[in-house]
């Protein structure tokens, strides 16, 4: 029906619970090269497999207007070979070891894994080692690869409503940031980009000092510092660019913007401007926001879906999510597809009166217990998991929090109070700080006449 | 049933929806994260990207169809305990105490194969509505007092299958309450009928929405052109007009006909006795309905000509997708035409399709093949998407590999590479409970020895060049195949 985005943001905050051996199951050891390349692993040993990850503290934030969507061309193009390894072989040698592999980009990190027999970890650091100083990045290589990305852009967003939407709605929204730009670039800036658009990056960021390789599984700390000191041990450490703040300014009034795409239904996006998580000892409001994410859209009966759907039959889907791990600024999404037969307009009101009720008349003791009972069994349900395990550590150090503060961030979950979750509904569910996108669906066939903006179509 | 997606997550690499994307299945668990904590994640190589619908289909696939591949590390044979239920119903158990968790299915040959055309979309409302209230606890109470204990209520529904799935915590009160509720969804559904009336609604929109989307109108074309009269054509959420049709008469007598307890395949993995789980499989299929006629499907009868569908959409790039009825679970190629799929479509970077399509020429993000066996005969599936302006240049390339393939077979090197990916990457298939349990499911409903983990990797190893090639042969008719191209560039200038 819709992502569950409330369970990712407390599962990322989560550490182990106290339940069963908690602090054996969060427990990591950490040791940093001498080029400041930090290795962080995390033993499970129920099977004999490893996920080995390296994280680059460079994503879409990092880049500037005019190349947006650089730090993801990069990322395709670690595929393409070393002064050692030929284009293509990266993925053959891991597939021929029995693993899998794969890299992907957000706007904080650029991340690349492996996922193989125990054994096979030495080839993987060894393969990931060579492509964090040796890329060979041709020009023949670059040119077909970037089709390859604006045909990702196409599948993933152009012919996406919904994609096209929040892509929309996150420019509308923000000013400063280059949080406004999309991960994966502006097509204009695809198919101007250049392969020396790509090295440079390569040169800016790709150094040991600005990874973290973190290595879950059936390991011993001391084997995977000795290969990591062997495969990256050599890499010389760079001097990294300054990094500009950017910092958006408070948002000053409302904005609204249509997104028109063909598609059926029309759709509501709400995105509120909300605090991430700096500190985790002293901050309390990202906590208390992930609480009222779980109150408002954490399972089937919690308020949204129990008001809008399944009572009022206002909406056919409705949801929220909050992260509150990240280096630029947080939003708060509120998103609904209004049943057939009313409209956005009408949705948005619906979900207004839900906000007012909980700035009103706060949450409920019951609320609060189900989703920290959720907390508690996410925090043992992760544990099954290997490659989950890898990724909240890499997620969490990539956004600069220590991964060592989950423990903590799930007692703060824990502690956070009926008033707290009220006072910060009342605090960020502020129309100056709100940006609203609507889909006004459009018909497949151009030819015919446009429905007016109704959110009531027949047919169409 | 709209399934929202802010994805910016980019990758290197997607295998789309229904390809056999491995990795899916460790993220399985991560899922739910992966497709909302991160929604701006690009990737380099898969796509979380995937409707809910999708999604299931796609761990479903990944599941079951390769589910002999997600077996036991080679040097340890899972202990599976198999016994059948005082009710009928068939268990299969797997004790393991490293986590304080249990996973656990119950699945009926329930799926949209037992669909008619007139009342498509039931078996899909049926299983959907199980949760709309059951014994007396409204929708709101059933989802309260899952979600109180933390537990995770899920389902699966495809073409052969149906059924709920259940994620808990261990410790007595917590496991019970969950259980206790999933117990009263499969044997005291109510179907309430306002509830199933506002459900049928959303499915009905959903339809509505999905009808507009290229990969949806092109998956449905695809089906229909393979499978003719045959139910695994129909659309598991059904058509507009038949769910608009479907009553709560009919919800209950599908109950009845299909959720039987001697048809019932239960699969357990993790922290719970032998004992404690036969008093938990006894408590959750005794009452099921109980019946001396069994459901049977249709055999699927082999197209008779080749036939292309071009249908125009407005989107900026063509979804194309070829293929045919391809193979059944039971069949005895299975081992040959996993491998020989690996090396034409299935192994990603590793595939000669990737190779061709993506990395030499730059045409589709994502390209693949698949073999989706299931009980009577599944479809073969090679699918792109490519700016609608090349789509008949990297169509000619896809001919192009699928006939050299299929006229000359894999080289000797590419089966050798083939095998050790397979082979190698085997303790990965069975590295979590939640694919031990999957395995264990796949194993109980397509009725698979219970040594099928031991005898999996012999059985890779055994396949030759000679049986690939035959086995291609006897599956795949080049000239028998259909194609469908939604959002043709030729209907676009019309």
């Amino acid at each position: 029906m819709k992502p569950r985005m409330f369970f990712g943001g407390i599962l990322i905050l989560c550490g182990a619970l106290a339940i069963g051996n908690a602090s054996a199951a969060t427990e990591t050891s950490e040791h940093t090269l001498k080029n400041g390349l930090r290795v962080i692993v995390k033993e499970d040993h129920r099977a004999p497999v490893v996920a080995s990850m390296v994280w680059y503290r460079a994503g879409s934030i990092d880049e500037v207007s005019g190349t947006t969507g650089v730090a993801h061309v990069l990322e395709h193009m670690m595929f393409k070979g070393t002064r050692s390894v030929p284009a293509g072989q990266f993925s053959k040698i891991i597939a021929a070891a029995g693993g899998k592999e794969n890299a992907f980009t957000n706007t904080d990190y650029t991340a690349y894994f492996q996922q193989l027999h125990k054994s096979k970890l030495p080839l993987a650091m060894k393969l990931e080692a060579d492509r964090m100083a040796n890329l060979n990045l041709s020009d023949r290589e670059f040119a077909k690869e970037i089709k390859v990305v604006m045909e990702e852009r196409r599948l993933r967003t152009e012919d996406q409503p919904h994609s096209l939407m929040y892509e929309k709605l996150m420019a509308a929204a923000l000013q400063a940031s280059p949080y406004r730009w999309p991960v994966i670039g502006w097509m204009d800036d695809l198919e101007h980009m250049t392969a020396d658009d790509a090295r440079a990056w390569y040169k800016r960021w790709y150094a040991p000092n600005n990874a973290i390789l973190v290595v879950a599984g059936d390991v011993k700390p001391k084997e995977v510092f000795a290969l990591a000191e062997r495969y990256y041990g050599p890499l010389k450490a760079r001097p990294l660019p300054t990094r500009k703040p950017q910092l958006e300014g408070a948002q000053t009034g409302i904005k609204r913007i249509t997104v028109k795409a063909p598609a059926e239904l029309p759709a509501l996006l709400m995105g509120y401007r909300a605090p991430v998580l700096h500190d985790p000892e002293h901050d309390w409001e990202p906590y208390a926001l992930e609480v009222l994410t779980g109150v408002l859209d954490g399972n089937p009966a919690a308020r949204l879906n129990k008001a809008l759907v399944l009572d009022e039959k206002l909406a056919s889907s409705v949801g929220a999510s909050y992260d509150s791990v990240a280096r630029g600024p947080g939003m708060i999404f509120l998103d609904g597809t209004p049943s057939e037969g009313r409209t956005v307009a009408e949705l948005e009101a619906g979900i207004r009166a839900q906000i007012d009720k909980v700035i009103q008349d706060g949450v409920t003791e019951e609320e609060l217990q189900r989703v920290k009972a959720q907390v508690v069994a996410a925090e043992v349900f992760k544990r099954d998991s290997v490659f989950y395990q890898a990724m909240q550590i890499g997620m969490l150090e990539a956004a600069g929090i220590p991964h060592r503060s989950i423990d903590l961030q799930v007692r703060k979950l824990q502690e956070v109070t009926a008033d707290q979750v009220r006072e910060v509904a009342k605090k960020y569910f502020n129309d100056d700080g709100l940006t609203v996108a609507v889909l006004d669906p459009q018909p497949l066939d151009a030819k015919k006449p446009m429905p007016a903006m109704k959110g009531m179509r027949h047919g169409g | 049933m709209v399934a929202r997606t802010y994805f910016k997550i980019c990758c290197a690499y997607v295998i789309r929806g229904r390809a056999l994307l491995g990795i899916l299945v460790y993220l399985s668990c991560a899922l739910r994260f992966v497709r909302s904590v991160l929604p701006q994640l690009t990737c380099a190589r898969y796509d979380f990207e995937v409707a809910s619908k999708n999604m299931l289909r796609t761990i479903y696939w990944l599941c079951v169809v390769f589910a002999g591949f997600y077996a036991a590390g080679a040097q340890a044979v899972l202990p599976i305990q198999h016994w059948q239920a005082a009710s009928g119903a068939q268990v299969y158990f797997v004790e393991n105490h490293d986590l304080p968790m249990i996973d656990l299915s119950i699945d009926f040959p329930a799926g949209s194969g037992y669909d008619s055309k007139e009342k498509a979309g039931l078996a899909a409302l049926t299983q959907h509505a199980l949760k709309l209230g059951a014994a007396g606890l409204s929708e709101d109470e059933i989802a309260k007092r899952v979600a109180d204990v933390g537990a995770m209520l899920g389902g699966r529904f495809d073409f052969d299958r149906a059924g709920l799935s259940l994620r808990t915590l261990s410790s007595a009160r917590e496991r019970d309450q969950a259980l206790d509720v999933m117990q009263r969804m499969l044997q005291l559904p109510e179907f309430p009928a306002d509830a199933v009336e506002r459900e049928k609604a959303r499915i009905v929109s959903g339809i509505k929405e999905e009808d507009t989307k290229p990969e949806s109108i092109s998956d449905r074309a695809f089906y229909q052109m393979i499978y003719g009269a045959h139910p695994y054509a129909l659309r598991s959420d059904g058509e507009v007009d038949t769910v608009a049709a479907l009553t709560r008469d009919d919800l209950l007598d599908f109950y009845r006909r299909h959720y039987l307890a001697r048809n019932a395949v239960v699969a357990i993995m993790g922290d719970i006795s032998r004992q404690e789980a036969e008093r938990i499989v006894e408590g959750l299929t005794a009452a099921l309905p109980k019946s001396d006629t069994v459901a049977v499907l249709p055999a699927v009868t082999p197209l008779a000509a080749g036939e292309v569908r071009k249908i125009p959409h407005p989107a900026s790039q063509s979804h194309i997708l070829l293929g045919a009825p391809g193979v059944k679970r039971s069949d005895p190629d299975y081992y040959a035409l996993y491998v020989g799929n690996y090396i034409l479509g299935g192994g990603g970077f590793a595939s000669r399709l990737t190779e061709e399509v993506r990395e030499k020429r730059g045409y589709a993000y994502s390209v693949y093949s698949y073999f989706m066996p299931l009980q009577e005969t599944g479809p073969f599936q090679i699918g792109l998407q490519t700016k609608k302006e090349q789509a008949e240049q990297a169509l000619k390339v896809v001919h192009e590999t699928l006939h050299d393939f299929l006229t000359k077979g894999p080289t000797a090197q590419e089966l050798e590479k083939a095998k050790q990916n397979i082979v190698n990457g085997f303790a990965l298939r069975i590295d979590s409970n939640k694919k031990i349990q999957e395995y264990l499911s796949a194993i109980g409903f397509y009725k698979l020895p219970l040594n099928y983990l031991d005898t999996f990797i012999p059985n890779i190893e055994k396949v030759s060049l000679a049986d690939i090639r035959a086995a291609f042969k006897r599956h795949l008719d080049p000239d028998r195949m259909v194609t469908v191209i939604v959002g043709a560039v030729e209907e676009q200038n019309k």
